[in-house]
């Protein structure tokens, strides 16, 4: 049986020399954390399952930090590393795995241009793209809309790009139907209401997406503690939990967050 | 003291690359077969379809061939143990190097496919490269297909998804995988130096 994996995503501002990690909470603020390929090489000796750098600049001139990055990360890290932010094209994604990424992950430019997926996928298979989606709650009701049940009463979630600045009125649940269909092997679920609260993962939206469809689903956004590990393990079919500032900031490790929920009957590589 | 990898032009070989040198290795890619003459061992990666890498290998073929009979240890992972098979339902009408007898056949429907991520192993046989690892021990997979070996003593290893299927098999000299060991953490890194080990022999 497949086990659960715990994903640090290291969130990169790659202005500086060589990149550095930051947290962004609730899509604003920046918080500084470390050099990428060091934090990375920690998480990974520390039972990272795979690891997740997002590009937070994305702009095409720091790719050429990227690369190096992950090129070095690559050296010592000997678990998936999927990469992300800004890649717009084929062939951006190809530097990115030729400098020894496994996997890319993309949403704007996807959501822009949805062959965009069916291009990576058919030239390095459908295990290498990772769709992020970043939904935020919507309790209008809207003919169309996939309707999900929620403590606070029904909602849709709402695709945002432009790393959450702008809204595009499109369906999460939709649109990650779709871009499986389309050729994503898959989704890493942001919840735009949770990032950055430590309120705990959006149980209600990963449980909607990972029953919809049949590819992995990553959550993330909000996740405080093992507790909410936990929670997203029990509560939904997620295959993934990833978190970034509780494991930046020592709040606890990435084992012993593994050590409590194989205490509680999670299956997880220790 | 070589190590070569087999660059057949499927997939980066970077991971594959810095693992062998991590554990000690003296890793080289091989773009010719010619530059299989005189490797101590030889590493067949191997993604993407079976047909596709079974024409981009051929070239390969004869080379690899007399190196598995003149005893070099040998090393496939994933596709590069697909490919060892006779045949795969992947791509019908492609023939496998076929040194194991046997086809490559889909994971069951109602699973996930591919079948990605961390999954524990079931040890069959416990060979000198499976050293220092033990059954429930999990490694890394990537894959919709598996081999399926008509000569079950071959089995080294299994796994379960939907069905336990073959993981590992291990026929004299040769060893191949399902999962990555270059991205299966320290006992995918293990199992690599056990290889390396092997090459010194």
């Amino acid at each position: 049986m497949l086990a659960r994996r715990i994903i640090p995503c290291l969130d990169c501002d790659l202005g500086v020399p060589g990149g550095r990690v930051v947290k962004g909470i609730e899509f604003k603020q920046i918080r500084y954390a470390g050099v990428p390929w060091e934090l990375a090489g920690q998480y990974y000796q520390d039972g990272a399952d795979e690891i997740v750098f997002l590009d937070i600049t994305a702009s095409s001139d720091r790719r050429e930090t990227m690369t190096s990055v992950i090129k070095k990360t690559s050296l010592s890290v000997f678990v998936p590393l999927a990469v992300g932010g800004g890649i717009s094209s084929l062939e951006q994604a190809r530097e990115v795995f030729n400098a020894g990424a496994d996997k890319v992950t993309v949403n704007t430019s996807a959501l822009k241009r949805p062959d965009l997926i069916s291009e990576i996928a058919g030239k390095y298979g459908n295990q290498a793209v990772v769709l992020a989606i970043d939904a935020k709650r919507r309790y209008s009701q809207e003919d169309g809309r996939t309707a999900v049940q929620t403590d606070e009463g029904p909602c849709w979630f709402e695709c945002s790009y432009y790393g959450g600045r702008e809204f595009t009125g499109v369906d999460a649940i939709a649109w990650a139907k779709k871009a499986v269909s389309l050729g994503a092997g898959e989704i890493l679920l942001t919840s735009m209401d949770r990032d950055g609260t430590k309120l705990g993962f959006d149980i209600p939206l990963t449980a909607a997406v990972a029953r919809t469809v049949r590819v992995p689903v990553i959550a993330s956004g909000g996740c405080a503690s093992a507790e909410h590990m936990l929670e997203v393990f029990q509560k939904t079919d997620a295959s993934a939990a990833l978190a970034a500032s509780i494991f930046h900031f020592q709040e606890c490790s990435i084992s012993e967050v593994k050590e409590y929920l194989k205490e509680n009957g999670v299956n997880v590589r220790i | 003291m070589k190590i070569a990898i087999v660059d057949y032009g499927m997939g980066n070989l970077f991971s594959i690359y810095n693992a062998l040198e991590y554990v000690g290795g003296n890793p080289e890619i091989a773009r010719d077969p010619r530059e299989l003459a005189g490797a101590k061992g030889i590493v067949v990666p191997g993604v993407g379809a079976f047909g596709s890498c079974m024409n981009q290998l051929s070239r390969f073929s004869g080379p690899l061939l007399s190196c598995y009979q003149q005893g070099v240890p040998m090393l496939g992972i994933c596709v590069g143990m697909q490919v060892l098979f006779q045949e795969s339902e992947e791509s019908p009408g492609v023939p496998g190097l076929g040194w194991i007898e046997g086809k490559v056949v889909r994971l069951p429907e109602g699973v996930m496919i591919p079948q990605m991520g961390w999954n524990s192993l079931s040890i069959k046989r416990p060979v000198e490269i499976l050293d220092g690892i033990c059954d429930g021990d999990m490694f890394y997979f990537v894959h919709s297909y598996y081999g399926d070996p008509r000569d079950r003593s071959v089995v080294a290893a299994t796994t379960e998804h939907g069905v336990e299927l073959t993981a590992a098999v291990v026929k004299d000299n040769l060893f191949a995988t399902q999962f990555h060991p270059e991205k299966s953490g320290p006992k995918g890194l293990r199992l690599l130096e056990n290889f390396v080990r092997s090459t010194r022999c």
